[in-house]
């Protein structure tokens, strides 16, 4: 399994990538793995502001279903357009292709309080 | 946790490995969608020694197997097979299972993992005359080799031939230099092939045999993830899921093996099913494809069109083979026609559905 250094990571297995004030997050190549067969992903926050650990979607497997938490609070923006044809590009692609939101970030401090890859690593190896 | 024979080798091919009825087992190796596409298309092996076996042997084997399950056993000859279950006294299911006719007075019951216990107990309790019981499950290993392609994968491994063992009969013989093995034409998939049971000190020369017998045909291992779509796409019901102890086989759509006009099939609870089917049925257990975008699962609520709750979905998952979200689930009888629109509530929001004809895979 790969967890990028450029990359934060949370307990609930999303990841950011952050480019200035905005932040691309998707979920990581466990999550992907845990999760199986992806069908599809239904983002209910688009152009909503949510807080850090707020649901903004859902994202659905063969097998089974799972939340989808906001990493940081912010302002979501963009909703990746080719998830709704393709939604394999999570688990093909889980830090490119399959990014699921882009969101402007309100409190940059928060990035703070997330893993780096070598400490999101020993959560899902332990 | 207890493992299967094979549980280190679903391991070394790298298999996602969960907890499953008391077992470490496989629940996917390639992906769910890939593993059932190979069982649908081509070949695929499932282990699923997980699975309880029990011997019924002597004179009174016939009488007891005929007592406890709804089924009619006096019906089944040896060499064939017969699905069945096992009501309880509630109105509802101890079990589903398989009952084999081995030899005359010699029966072998095929019983869920989960319910082992539960089972040998109930037909225990119900052994009046003395039928000698033997639970062979942890000497048993079980592989399901499932798909178009499984005669032509396994046919040289047996002089059996493999394609004049019908449906629900099997034979018993020597099977990849292992005497004995039962070689049974049956499955939980709807895609052909059979179930091979043999003792579980054979399990990785059998295992080791099949694919290499089976690899020209592009043959797999599946997982328990595929087996539930797989199972699914037929309408087969899963114990826990569709049916348990408090669900009615009549309402389950398990008339077919619910035996009441049978002569001489005075089995458990049998006069509940009579009075049950001449009242008429309240609800059934259907089939439903998804309208809108939204997968039904366990327990979600099915509603009307007013937002009333109307039943229960039971299982659901996006069906590989047809590309759509489907389900079963238990609705009042009067949604219960293929056609009739009903709601299931997915996170509060209804989502639209249609009742639709068992199996989905016409």
């Amino acid at each position: 399994m790969q967890f990028p250094d450029n990359l934060k990571y949370t307990k609930d297995h999303e990841w950011v990538r952050v480019e200035g004030n905005t932040g691309y997050i998707g979920i990581t190549d466990f999550a992907q793995r845990e999760l199986g067969d992806i069908v599809y992903v239904d983002i209910t926050g688009d152009g909503e502001t949510l807080a850090m650990e707020d649901t903004f979607g859902t994202v659905e497997a063969v097998k089974t279903v799972s939340d989808l938490y906001m990493p940081v609070s912010g302002t979501i923006s963009e909703v990746n357009p080719e998830l709704d044809g393709a939604p394999e590009l999570i688990n093909q692609d889980p830090y490119g292709k399959g990014w699921m939101i882009k969101v402007e970030m309100s409190d940059l401090s928060e990035l703070d309080g997330l893993m780096d890859a070598a400490a999101y690593g020993e959560l899902v190896a332990g | 946790m207890k493992s299967t024979a094979l549980t280190h080798i679903h391991e070394q091919l790298g298999a996602k490995m969960a907890e499953f009825a008391g077992y470490n087992m496989p629940i996917s190796y390639s992906g769910i969608n890939d593993e059932h596409q190979t069982v649908r298309n081509a070949v695929g092996v499932f282990d699923v020694s997980h699975m309880g076996e029990f011997i019924l042997k002597g004179e009174g084997a016939a009488d007891l197997v005929q007592r406890v399950t709804s089924n009619d056993v006096y019906a089944l000859s040896p060499g064939k097979a017969q699905y069945s279950c096992l009501p309880n006294n509630d109105g509802g299911i101890v079990d589903d299972l398989l009952v084999y006719h081995l030899e005359d007075g010699n029966y072998m019951l095929v019983v869920n993992a989960s319910n082992m216990e539960k089972d040998w107990n109930w037909i225990s309790q119900h052994n009046t005359g003395g039928v000698e019981m033997h639970n062979i499950s942890d000497q048993t290993s079980l592989l399901a080799v499932q798909g178009p392609k499984a005669v032509e994968a396994l046919q040289s491994l047996t002089d059996v031939n493999l394609s004049e063992i019908a449906y629900y009969t099997f034979t018993k013989h020597r099977f990849a230099g292992v005497d004995n093995v039962i070689i049974s034409a049956t499955g939980y998939t709807g895609a052909g092939g059979f179930e091979l049971y043999f003792p579980k000190e054979h399990s990785e020369v059998i295992w080791n045999a099949v694919f290499e017998a089976g690899a020209a045909f592009g043959i797999k291992p599946i997982g328990l993830g595929a087996r539930d779509t797989l199972r699914l796409e037929m309408g087969f019901c899963l114990y826990g899921n569709d049916i348990d102890d408090t669900t009615s086989p009549l309402e389950a759509g398990l008339g077919w093996i619910t035996k009441l006009k049978a002569a001489n099939n005075e089995f458990t609870n049998k006069a509940h099913f009579v009075q049950q089917r001449a009242d008429g049925l309240k609800k059934k257990l259907v089939g439903f494809e998804m309208v809108d975008r939204g997968i039904p699962r366990h327990d979600y609520p099915i509603v009307d069109e007013a937002g009333n709750v109307i039943g229960k979905v039971t299982s659901g998952t996006q069906s590989p083979t047809l590309g759509k979200a489907i389900g079963m689930g238990y609705v009042d009888t009067a949604f219960a026609e293929p056609g009739s629109t009903v709601y299931i509530d997915i996170r509060q929001k209804p989502v639209q559905a249609v009742v639709v004809k068992l199996p989905f895979l016409q």
